[in-house]
């Protein structure tokens, strides 16, 4: 490489002219321009906008008034939503730890090469994540019906008298079993993936130590996705905690039992569309927002803690 | 770098501080100048002038009068969308009233979501359209609905629901019931039912704000009263108590069946007799005849049963107006369209098609009455209606908000069908969150 410019002389620097150092900044700007404008109006704006929103208040009579913070202060005492809220950790705590079971047992099962019609068992896993929500929602819903449903002529044709799905005490339950139906082949999927790239020499040198197939899930397997077991986990939190399509769905069939408040999607869904309360209803999905971040942040922390 | 990034993080800046800018400058622009007067003439001028109309219904017998009007008037394009039923169909009016977007010139709003609209100014009043002197022709309760509570006229009423028993004839007779003329007798007539086979209910309700107003307001309780933003909320009176006293001994002793309304489970019910009865308004028949074709010939109407033997207190349940948005446009045309299918030749068209009419020309005309409904095995059920349509008590009014409260019903009421919840108390929560919404939305809500 040549350079046309004699050597710089020592001595003060001579201050660029400032149109230079203009076109620089603006030819960066060009650059970043189009990422930026994409950035802000799809990321930053909605949530800027929420926000925005959750300072006011619109009211039937009076209109909108700036109310400050209050909409945050009354979604802090808000009965509803932290009965939503904790309706939606029962379901965590229950519903996910049984699916992601479930998705590492397949995931083993598939990877253990002993299977026969592998791959039929796979896709035949994997297919409920392929039906939408809504429709597998529906489905289950018709098998819930203890008077025409599944439940109904089970109990008719064995003389059984099975609990109603739909009750109040068991329609968490029932719409846990529809999630994790429809979510058991996504996560084994991921586990699978993670599995498959696990290094062969590995197994060889357990086989040569003498390791089983259990010390070999337990000291190579295990360890060897923690990274993919910690993703699916945040996913499933975040999953957990935007429940909205079964509970929507069911809702027409068990009105008594799924209230309108019943996750806090379901309660912010219903607060804007029934009552017209589109403020405190940014300000409710706020909250949310910060609580979910919040969880996953410390399950990533906790998960990611001693390296993979 | 440290630069850049802050010049990054001005720009994101500036960006959002634009987009809030956009949003902010949507604020409201409200004329607020009182009532429109739109004359005769000015309506025949835009017939004559023509051009398209946008209605937003979900009333089946629209369609025919829509083409007929068409026909009429050349230039006129009537497009017609079904926006969904009812709920839905606020929803999204709501939506496009909030974004000033794509409202529809006429749209169809029921009797008891009207107050809402009107007091928000969100309906054009039409008094000024000459609307006032058309009070005659329809009989007071839909008259009554579509006043709101005020002085204006916010929409024309299109169709009303007078109560009355629809009973499936066959069950009743196979187990030997006598059609009950009491809600006493009508709950004897559900154990009778229900001893006879352990199968059949005498109805279904599974929580259905609509049909508790509507049997509130028969049994004489007025739980609602408003005088423009002041507003009573009072479920402790006499009427309240005889129909939580009737109906919580149904629901204690499930004597019907927890099926929501117009779900499938609910159309087999009706079709395979496990649902003997419905307590329903006068727009019944038509559904039930393409809803329930197996039964046709098996039911019969009779006169709602009654809180006091011998009384003859009716109802209404559902029911809706015709109604022209503030934000919709072509009101001449829009108006004209309204009273064709309200007041006009289009109410015989309805009639026809099955829909059961508000004006009282059309329910007291000997021909309406004298009609025989096959599928009601020739019965002259007309006649029925409009005995209960002239016994319907007009001083009932609703909430200004009752599409929300109608909406947390099931949250609050509800819980009497499936927890040791009393109706009463049931009640009471409702009445509870009701007003704390009022107050919140800025009425003054008393209990």
């Amino acid at each position: 490489m040549t350079t046309l410019q004699p050597p710089v002389a020592a001595g003060p620097r001579p201050a660029p002219p400032p149109a230079r150092r203009d076109r620089r900044s603006w030819t960066g700007w060009g650059f970043l321009g189009p990422f930026v404008a994409v950035f802000a109006l799809v990321f930053l704006a909605p949530i800027v906008y929420s926000l925005y929103l959750s300072l006011f208040r619109d009211q039937l009579i009076g209109g909108t008034t700036f109310v400050g913070l209050d909409n945050y202060q009354q979604a802090l005492r808000d009965e509803r939503f932290w009965a939503a809220l904790g309706r939606v950790s029962l379901f965590l705590c229950v519903q996910v730890p049984v699916m992601l079971g479930i998705a590492l047992l397949v995931a083993l099962a598939l990877d253990s090469g002993r299977l026969y019609g592998r791959n039929f068992f796979r896709v035949s896993v994997f297919l409920p994540y392929a039906v939408p929500a809504v429709v597998a929602t529906l489905m289950w819903s018709y098998m819930y019906g203890t008077r025409f449903g599944l439940v109904g002529d089970l109990n008719d044709a064995l003389g059984l008298s099975l609990p109603d799905p739909l009750s109040p005490g068991l329609v968490l339950a029932s719409i846990g079993n529809i999630v994790t139906w429809e979510f058991v082949g996504y996560n084994m999927l991921i586990f699978y993936s993670a599995l498959r790239v696990v290094p062969h020499s590995l197994y060889e040198a357990a086989e040569i130590d003498g390791a089983g197939q259990i010390r070999v899930i337990t000291a190579i397997k295990l360890p060897a996705i923690r990274g993919a077991l910690v993703i699916a986990t945040i996913f499933s939190i975040i999953g957990s905690f935007q429940l909205f399509n079964e509970p929507s769905v069911m809702q027409k069939l068990a009105p008594n039992a799924i209230t309108t408040d019943y996750t806090p999607n379901f309660y912010t869904y219903s607060l804007s569309f029934s009552g017209q309360q589109h403020n405190y209803s940014a300000t409710v999905a706020i909250v949310m927002g910060l609580i979910t971040m919040v969880i996953a942040y410390v399950v990533q922390l906790r998960g990611m803690r001693k390296g993979v | 770098m440290h630069k850049h990034s802050r010049r990054l993080l001005r720009g994101i800046g500036l960006v959002c501080a634009l987009a809030l800018g956009a949003t902010a400058c949507g604020g409201s622009d409200d004329g607020g100048s009182g009532p429109k007067n739109v004359s005769e003439s000015d309506v025949r001028a835009a017939l004559e002038k023509g051009g398209t109309l946008t209605v937003w219904a979900w009333e089946p017998t629209l369609k025919e009068v829509a083409a007929d009007f068409e026909k009429e008037h050349p230039g006129v394009e009537v497009n017609l969308v079904n926006a969904g039923t009812g709920n839905d169909q606020y929803k999204a009016l709501q939506n496009a009233m909030s974004a000033k977007k794509g409202v529809p010139d006429v749209a169809q709003v029921e009797y008891y979501a009207m107050g809402q609209y009107a007091l928000t100014k969100q309906l054009t009043d039409l008094t000024g359209f000459g609307a006032g002197k058309l009070a005659d022709q329809y009989s007071p309760g839909p008259w009554n609905g579509v006043k709101a509570g005020g002085e204006g006229v916010y929409g024309l009423p299109m169709d009303s629901g007078p109560m009355a028993l629809f009973y499936n004839k066959k069950v009743f007779d196979r187990h030997g019931i006598e059609v009950p003329t009491t809600w006493d007798e009508y709950v004897d007539a559900a154990r009778a039912l229900r001893k006879a086979d352990p199968k059949a209910y005498i109805t279904n309700d599974a929580g259905d704000a609509g049909f508790a107003t509507s049997l509130l307001w028969q049994a004489g309780s007025r739980p609602y009263t408003v005088d423009g933003t002041e507003v009573r909320i009072d479920f402790s009176d006499e009427g309240a108590k005889k129909y939580t006293g009737t109906w919580q001994k149904l629901l204690d002793e499930k004597l019907v069946a927890p099926v929501t309304s117009w779900s499938d489970e609910w159309y087999k019910g009706l079709g395979d007799g496990t649902i003997a009865t419905l307590a329903i308004g006068a727009w019944m028949p038509a559904n039930l005849a393409s809803g329930v074709k197996d039964t046709a010939g098996d039911w019969r109407v009779a006169p709602l049963p009654q809180w006091e033997a011998g009384a003859e207190a009716s109802a209404e349940n559902g029911g809706s107006a015709l109604t022209l948005p503030e934000l919709g446009g072509n009101e001449a045309l829009a108006y004209a369209f309204v009273e064709y299918a309200t007041a006009g030749k289009g109410v015989d068209t309805r009639v026809e098609g099955g829909a059961f009419p508000a004006t009282t020309a059309q329910l007291n005309s000997r021909e309406f009455q004298d009609t025989k409904f096959p599928y009601f095995g020739g019965q002259q059920v007309n006649k029925i209606f409009a005995e209960s349509a002239a016994n319907v008590a007009d001083d009932w009014s609703y909430l200004p908000y009752q599409v929300y409260a109608n909406s947390i019903f099931n949250d609050t009421v509800g819980k009497a069908y499936i927890s040791d919840t009393t109706l009463a108390e049931g009640l009471k929560a409702w009445q509870d969150a009701s007003v704390e919404y009022g107050n919140e939305q800025g009425f003054t809500v008393e209990k």
